[in-house]
């Protein structure tokens, strides 16, 4: 090896609120494959933004130094011109143009601003080679599967001149056979000279592709291991993403006993989803969970788990193609085809992500907090403010939401303080299930333990609550029972007793391939 | 290749003023009071202007009390439009058929009264049952079969064109009974003792302009029960004051030529009841949850797909009466009716504060928009200035409203 071509000392990355990076250093060997693993939110995407210039420089404090010499990118085309090339988990693709228009889009075979059409197909046609694969350069991108699509991102990236290519979770929306293809062409870009980092949660791929692997957890560089040494192993690598000091803090809880014989609040039966688009792939794979009266169930997985995808479809079909299963509240087969139908069985979905599908931004806290249940506030049809203002008061108070009043637009406040208003809307409409999708991300420790609070308070009010999270401290902190998914499927259940970070990540790191 | 960006930080602003509030102006107040409420007031501000404006340059002929009468009744139709545009916009959709819709009913009614000498109260029934089936149709294509609003509504307006000239087989039909004729072109009644002005308009102007005091009065009074932020107390007199003027103004103007138009009253009534629909009610909360975010929306249980369809359906039925209103006033129906009526109903809605992304925007403002264009209208005519500059001028006015509006935003969410 000739040395690291890529190293980035002690970058430090602050957004509004939240430390993103708070001590990432990283160095990459010139011609190795080195992987990036961590849990949902330790830092890998943001790290990887910072390198490419999605994050310009100045934006972090830290140095940056590729082949050698100090890069200062101002934008992706700058890190793109020095041969630094991102490949996003979300493919960057025009689905109406063709593969030879998608691997030139913004570098085309042009003079005096006319295509030339030869060079384009001549070239195209080469590169498709190169990555292995076998089609018209004419045909739409659309008309390819997903795979191919990952292929078609791999040519563009060679066509600029790759020399360290990222791969951010290439394979996570991949079937087995093609991310087989794709950790096989990553090793034989290797051996023509480059060096790729690829982001990855899936242990078995990073044996088989990686030299190296880098681990993040909270933001920091944990350790870097050769993967071929002896003493790096699963568990070493596991026990460095999850090995946080348990520093938070959590209200007590009393844990839960459950009543004998009754029925649970909550049972979902062999619950199965295929993908909106994708109509092959089961996103949801035959899973079945319940919630009791009182309890606290979380769900643990990595990203792509399925997890909210399962939540979603049941919760009035919200994602997906419903393609079996059964809903039981106390033990009575109810149907939630619609949200109006789940809404009144008294069953609540949190989202988690409250701007796109929580909120309502340029509306104010008031009219946010009423919406799902607005009947509540009105007669006749017909709302009554004087109340509304009454009931979002309250709430603006017991969930301490930081706002002057209730009519102020709710994007303009905190991540927290919208999360605390999204409880509050469904807090509100009523429920006997609540189902939170994440209710703590991006928010930070104050406001965290604020709806900790929350939470805890609902089950001992007698509520069932299903606590999605990626965070496995807080489902620790705060589950009565945890169960975790990996790739569509349920792995594991666990007691509080019996959990640990270790046990739970071992289940969700469980990919299909892996039978041990 | 590496660029090195200096960070230009630049000098804090020096803060304003940080004296106590007892120095300050009424003028300081009140410019800090409609900076903050810029939205609201600003179109009503230039609507202000505007009319000053023409007031001036044709030497007082634009308050002349005829001219006030006939503003009213020129634009009757067309404010009627941009309130049901307004909500349509306001879901996040657009309506390009109500031109035409409102040609056809139109011509319906023509070819019912006229021709076949249905009675007026039960031909208006029928077209607006027409007009509310013609805009569910629509309302249904668009929310349930999910066909985009801009493609059905033009479709629907090359349709309901089309179907106007096959329905009047290209000629104009009149003229309308006496009974309609009078709904959309009389004055209330003349009643009690002569006083030189018409007393049932001057008596429906106090009752508003007592019903506007008491309902600020009692607004400003629950604000401060919850100790909200309200206009400073001399502020606050200016505004009633200001309002107050208004409402008399046009009251002694209307009252001073033949009293106010029925189609006024009718206006009044859409206005009231549309805005409190949208403010108050249940189904307006909705129409504004889904055009502010169509997916939070749906999560919460609202029922996009029936409130879509009914804002459409409603949309209809108010170019139905739209259509009504005209082809009474002309006492005619004519192929060529309701030209460009939708285009002007979409610019009266953008200049009235509705946001191409929707979930934005009030009928009040539909109503100031659709005056400005009223008013730029019969200002340019008593002046004389002819079709082409008014269309750019119109244009202008337009672009300058919502260049304003994405500027302003753009500097407060900075």
């Amino acid at each position: 090896m000739a040395g690291p071509v890529l190293e980035m000392r002690s970058i430090v990355k602050t957004f509004p609120g939240v430390k993103a990076l708070s001590d990432v250093t990283l160095t990459v060997q010139q011609g190795e494959v080195h992987a990036i693993c961590g849990e949902n939110g330790a830092g890998k995407s943001t790290l990887m933004k910072v390198l490419s210039g999605v994050h310009p420089h100045g934006s972090y404090e830290g140095d940056i130094l590729f082949e050698g010499e100090v890069c200062s990118f101002k934008d992706i085309r700058a890190s793109e011109h020095r041969g630094i090339v991102i490949i996003h988990q979300e493919l960057a693709l025009v689905p109406y143009l063709s593969i030879a228009e998608n691997i030139f889009l913004g570098n085309e075979h042009a003079s005096r601003g006319l295509i030339s059409w030869t060079e384009t197909l001549r070239h195209a046609s080469e590169l498709l080679r190169r990555v292995g694969l076998d089609e018209n350069p004419q045909t739409r991108v659309a008309d390819i599967g997903v795979g191919k699509q990952q292929l078609v991102e791999i040519a563009k990236a060679l066509s600029k001149q790759v020399k360290l290519l990222i791969l951010d979770e290439p394979t996570a929306a991949l079937n087995d056979e093609d991310s087989g293809k794709l950790l096989d062409l990553i090793l034989e870009l290797k051996n023509q000279g480059i060096t790729s980092i690829i982001i990855s949660h899936k242990l078995n791929e990073i044996e088989r592709v990686a030299d190296s692997v880098t681990i993040l957890r909270d933001g920091r560089t944990i350790e870097t291991l050769d993967v071929k040494a002896p003493e790096t192993t699963e568990d070493r690598i596991i026990s460095g993403m999850v090995g946080r000091d348990l520093e938070h803090r959590f209200p007590e809880r009393t844990p839960h006993h459950p009543e004998e014989g009754a029925a649970p609040a909550l049972e979902i039966r062999d619950w199965t989803v295929f993908h909106p688009i994708d109509q092959q792939r089961k996103v949801v794979d035959n899973v079945s969970i319940s919630v009791r009266r009182g309890e606290i169930v979380g769900i643990a997985g990595l990203m792509g788990a399925g997890r909210t995808e399962l939540a979603m479809n049941v919760f009035g079909r919200t994602y997906g193609r419903y393609a079996g299963g059964t809903v039981l509240r106390d033990g009575k087969e109810i149907r939630t085809k619609t949200v109006s139908e789940a809404v009144g069985h008294g069953i609540a979905y949190v989202t988690e992500d409250r701007k796109h599908y929580g909120l309502n931004l340029i509306d104010t806290i008031n009219r946010n907090i009423t919406l799902s249940a607005l009947g509540k506030v009105s007669k006749r049809g017909i709302v009554d403010e004087h109340e509304e203002r009454q009931v979002s008061e309250g709430y603006r108070k017991s969930m301490n939401i930081k706002a002057p009043t209730v009519f102020e637009p709710v994007g303009k406040l905190s991540g927290g303080n919208q999360q605390k208003v999204v409880l509050s809307k469904w807090i509100f409409a009523g429920p006997e299930v609540l189902i939170l999708d994440e209710p703590t991300r991006g928010i930070d420790v104050g406001a965290k333990f604020e709806i900790y609070t929350v939470i805890d308070k609902l089950a001992a009010e007698g509520k069932a609550v299903v606590f999605i999270s990626s965070e496995l401290p807080e489902l620790l902190g705060m589950c009565d029972r945890i169960y975790t998914m990996a790739a569509g499927r349920l792995t594991g259940e666990f007691s509080r007793a019996e959990a640990s970070q270790e046990t739970l990540m071992r289940q969700m790191t469980k990919d299909k391939e892996v039978t041990r | 290749m590496s660029t090195d960006v200096t960070a230009k930080t630049p000098a804090p602003a020096p803060p304003g003023k940080s004296g106590s509030a007892t120095g300050e102006s009424l003028l300081q107040l009140m410019l800090d009071g409609m900076r903050r409420n810029m939205r609201q007031y600003g179109m009503l501000f230039a609507l202000g202007l505007i009319v000053v404006l023409f007031a001036v340059w044709t030497n007082g002929d634009l308050l002349l009390p005829r001219n006030v009468s006939n503003l009213v009744l020129q634009n009757s139709y067309i404010l009627i439009l941009a309130i049901g545009m307004m909500l349509v916009i306001i879901a996040g959709h657009i309506d390009l058929s109500v031109g035409s819709l409102t040609a056809f009913v139109g011509a319906v009614g023509a070819v019912l009264m006229v021709n076949h000498d249905i009675s007026w109260p039960i031909a208006l029934v029928l077209c607006l049952a027409m007009g509310a089936a013609a805009g569910a149709a629509q309302g249904f294509l668009i929310a349930y079969l999910g066909i985009p609003s801009f493609i059905v509504t033009l479709a629907g307006m090359l349709t309901f064109r089309g179907l106007t000239e096959i329905f009047l087989k290209g000629q104009t039909i009149g003229p309308f009974p006496e009974g309609l004729q009078k709904v959309a072109n009389s004055f209330l009644p003349e009643v009690g003792p002569n006083t030189n002005y018409h007393n049932l308009t001057l008596l429906l102007g106090i009752g508003l302009i007592a019903f506007v005091v008491v309902k600020e009065v009692r607004d400003r009074g629950r604000q401060q029960e919850f100790s909200l932020d309200v206009l400073p107390r001399n502020l606050f007199l200016l505004k009633l004051v200001a309002l107050i003027a208004a409402v008399a103004t046009v009251t002694m103007l209307l009252a001073s030529y033949k009293g106010a138009p029925v189609v006024l009253l009718i206006l009044g009534v859409l206005v009231a009841g549309f805005g409190y629909l949208m403010r108050n009610a249940v189904i307006g909360r909705h129409i504004y949850a889904i055009g502010g975010n169509l997916p939070a929306a749906k999560l919460s249980g609202v029922k996009d797909k029936k409130v879509t369809f009914l804002v459409f359906l409603n949309m209809g039925m108010l170019a139905a009466l739209a259509g009504l209103v005209f082809a009474a006033r002309f006492n005619a129906a004519s192929p060529k009716a309701g030209l460009n009526f939708e285009l002007e109903a979409i610019a009266a809605s953008f200049i009235g504060g509705a946001s191409m992304s929707g979930g934005v925007g009030t009928v009040l403002g539909a109503i100031i928009g659709g005056l400005v264009l009223g008013v730029l209208n019969n200002g340019m005519n008593l002046v004389g200035i002819g079709s082409d500059w008014q269309q750019v001028i119109k244009g202008l006015v337009l672009l300058a409203a919502v260049g304003f509006d994405v500027w302003n935003k753009r500097k407060v969410g900075s």
